[in-house]
């Protein structure tokens, strides 16, 4: 692996080396190193897309798997397809991500559809992280897809960050919850320049005791376009919150559209959403600190997002 | 040192302007000097001007001889104001490890960010890693607000009514952060407060009332009058 590469490795998984446990490494569209264990299986798909899939056993408890990808050419583009299939009452840690660095002037792009077949008593932690840098005009650009089907009680704790030089995102997460599942998801969003990120989050409760928790937050600077869909359909005695918390500055646009559904009298559904800029007291406070008014919002933004 | 030297403000209120403050002039040169005065005097607006919050209409803010009438919020802290709000502002996302961290300008360890917090009463364990958030009461933003400047530890402190929002039976315990600070300061304390037992161990009472220095002595000479226009507002006209 060379410089680059580790650090592209380095922003999206923490990998300072070949991790522990399971590993598929995806570079350039090429695989990069693999390796299964006892419990998770990593096999190339059995049909002709691009992708992985992996299994994992009912036995694992505390394994976690890393499918890093990275893309250091210009003028790449690709589609991924990474479907996991988790037994029941399997227990795992899944370190996803994706890093670009494009130095050229033409366009990279990176597509990855993840399909989450989660079974019963399951509970899974999902980590994904989007970096990108260059310093040609070439554009990066991310559009990842979850897709994601929940058992009986079942859980699935999604992070999701996108921090650093992506310029345009579209990324739509589906969840279809069984009863007494539940999904939580932690979306975290910095756009600055021309960027544009758009969210579209729908979660189907279908059972009872269904739950989900989807918080989004993120900050838009300079001339940047978030939007966020989020919607929760509500079929069940279910409980179901989604919020939206936006800080925006300079001359950045954000939109937010909530949509809740019930369709059973039990179910319990919230929205919460909030755009607005940094507090002006906020910013004093700091101040009285001995902070400059820049290195005031520079806290309070990476306070926000951490 | 803090010289205040003739601070008018007038505020524009509708379409009249209103004076808040009319030629105002102390000194704070002995460690623990305590303002108090009657709501809406104009207390907080005075010490939004000696942090720099805001600008006066006239008069000029001296700090060991210097005028830091022009100076900046960020400039005024550096050159050793500290500053605590009577209403404290609340973070999402800022730690309380994070904000007591900025105030004392470095990354602190664990144990120091928990020292300051017990200072103030608070067990530190439960609080370390909490978020300066709503979810934290008024009585507990206080207290972190009076740790953050106790972090600081510089030679002009002004805390602005620390009694309000904490209710009085956990102020007692509060006292005692005052009269230890009292005792070590290397600077000056200026601090706002309605509290006879913080004026009791006050060097200097100024009063404001309308705007205007009302009396400004020892605390021998200003604290009986003070207390016996309280118990009897009428008497003391
Ligand atoms: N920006 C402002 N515009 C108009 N009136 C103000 C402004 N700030 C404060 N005031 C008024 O000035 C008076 C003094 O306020 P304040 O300094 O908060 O008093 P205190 O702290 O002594 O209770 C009050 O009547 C308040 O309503
Ligand atoms: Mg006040």
């Amino acid at each position: 692996m060379d410089e680059l590469e580790k650090m592209l490795l380095m922003q999206i998984a923490d990998l300072h080396k070949v991790p522990d446990g399971a590993y598929n490494i995806r570079k350039n569209g090429e695989a990069d190193g693999r390796r299964s264990t006892p419990h998770i299986r990593i096999e190339s798909r059995k049909d002709k897309k691009a992708g992985i899939d992996i299994f994992v056993s009912g036995e694992t408890k505390g394994e976690s798997v890393h499918i890093p990808v990275v893309i250091t050419e210009t003028d790449y583009k690709e589609q991924v397809y990474n479907d996991f299939y988790i037994e029941d009452g399997a227990d795992v840690l899944i370190i996803a991500g994706c890093g670009i660095h494009n130095c050229g002037q033409a366009t990279s792009e990176h597509s990855g559809i993840h399909t989450f077949h989660v079974g019963k008593n399951a509970k899974v932690k999902y980590v994904e992280k989007h970096y990108a840098s260059g310093d040609g005009n070439g554009e990066n650009v991310m559009n990842p897809t979850t897709d994601i089907r929940m058992e009986e009680n079942s859980r699935l704790e999604m992070e999701t960050t996108q921090i650093k030089g992506v310029d345009s995102t579209v990324r739509t997460t589906r969840g279809v919850l069984a009863a007494g599942a539940e999904l939580v998801i932690r979306e975290k969003i910095y756009t600055h320049g021309k960027q544009f990120a758009k969210t579209d989050f729908s979660v189907e409760l279908n059972g009872d005791g269904a739950g989900a928790d989807v918080v989004s937050r993120s900050v838009a600077a300079d001339s940047s376009r978030q939007e966020f869909y989020l919607r929760i359909d509500g079929n069940g005695k279910c409980h179901g919150h989604s919020e939206c918390d936006a800080i925006i500055m300079d001359e950045a646009n954000v939109v937010a559209i909530p949509a809740l559904a019930a369709n059973n009298v039990d179910a319990e559904l919230i929205h919460e959403a909030a755009i607005g800029k940094i507090a002006g007291e906020q910013l004093l406070k700091l101040m009285t600190l001995g902070l400059t008014e820049q290195e005031a919002e520079e806290q309070i933004i990476k306070g926000f997002l951490s | 040192m803090l010289e205040v030297q003739h601070i008018s403000f007038v505020a524009a209120d509708g379409d009249t302007d209103k004076e808040i403050l009319d030629d105002v002039s102390f000194c704070v040169d002995e460690p623990f000097v305590a303002i108090t005065g009657p709501n809406g005097s104009g207390k907080s607006t005075l010490a939004k001007i000696i942090a720099g919050i805001l600008t006066p209409s006239g008069g000029k803010i001296l700090l060991d001889g210097e005028d830091i009438t022009g100076l900046s919020v960020t400039e005024r802290a550096r050159r050793g104001i500290s500053y605590a709000f009577q209403q404290p502002v609340r973070f999402k996302g800022l730690t309380v490890k994070d904000l007591v961290s900025l105030a004392a300008g470095k990354r602190l360890t664990v144990s120091e960010v928990c020292s300051y917090l017990s200072e103030v009463g608070l067990c530190a364990r439960d609080y370390i890693d909490r978020e300066v958030n709503a979810s934290l009461s008024g009585g507990e933003l206080k207290r972190i607000e009076i740790a953050t400047v106790l972090a600081r530890e510089k030679s002009l402190t002004v805390f602005d009514e620390p009694e309000a929002g904490i209710d009085l039976w956990s102020f007692q315990s509060l006292i005692t952060v005052f009269e230890k600070m009292h005792e070590r300061t290397q600077g000056n304390i200026l601090i706002i407060s309605h509290q006879e037992r913080i004026l009791n161990i006050a060097d200097r009472i100024i009063v404001i009332a309308n705007g205007k220095v009302q009396k400004n002595g020892s605390r021998e000479e200003i604290l009986p009058g003070l207390l016996a226009s309280r118990a009897c507002p009428a008497l003391a006209k």
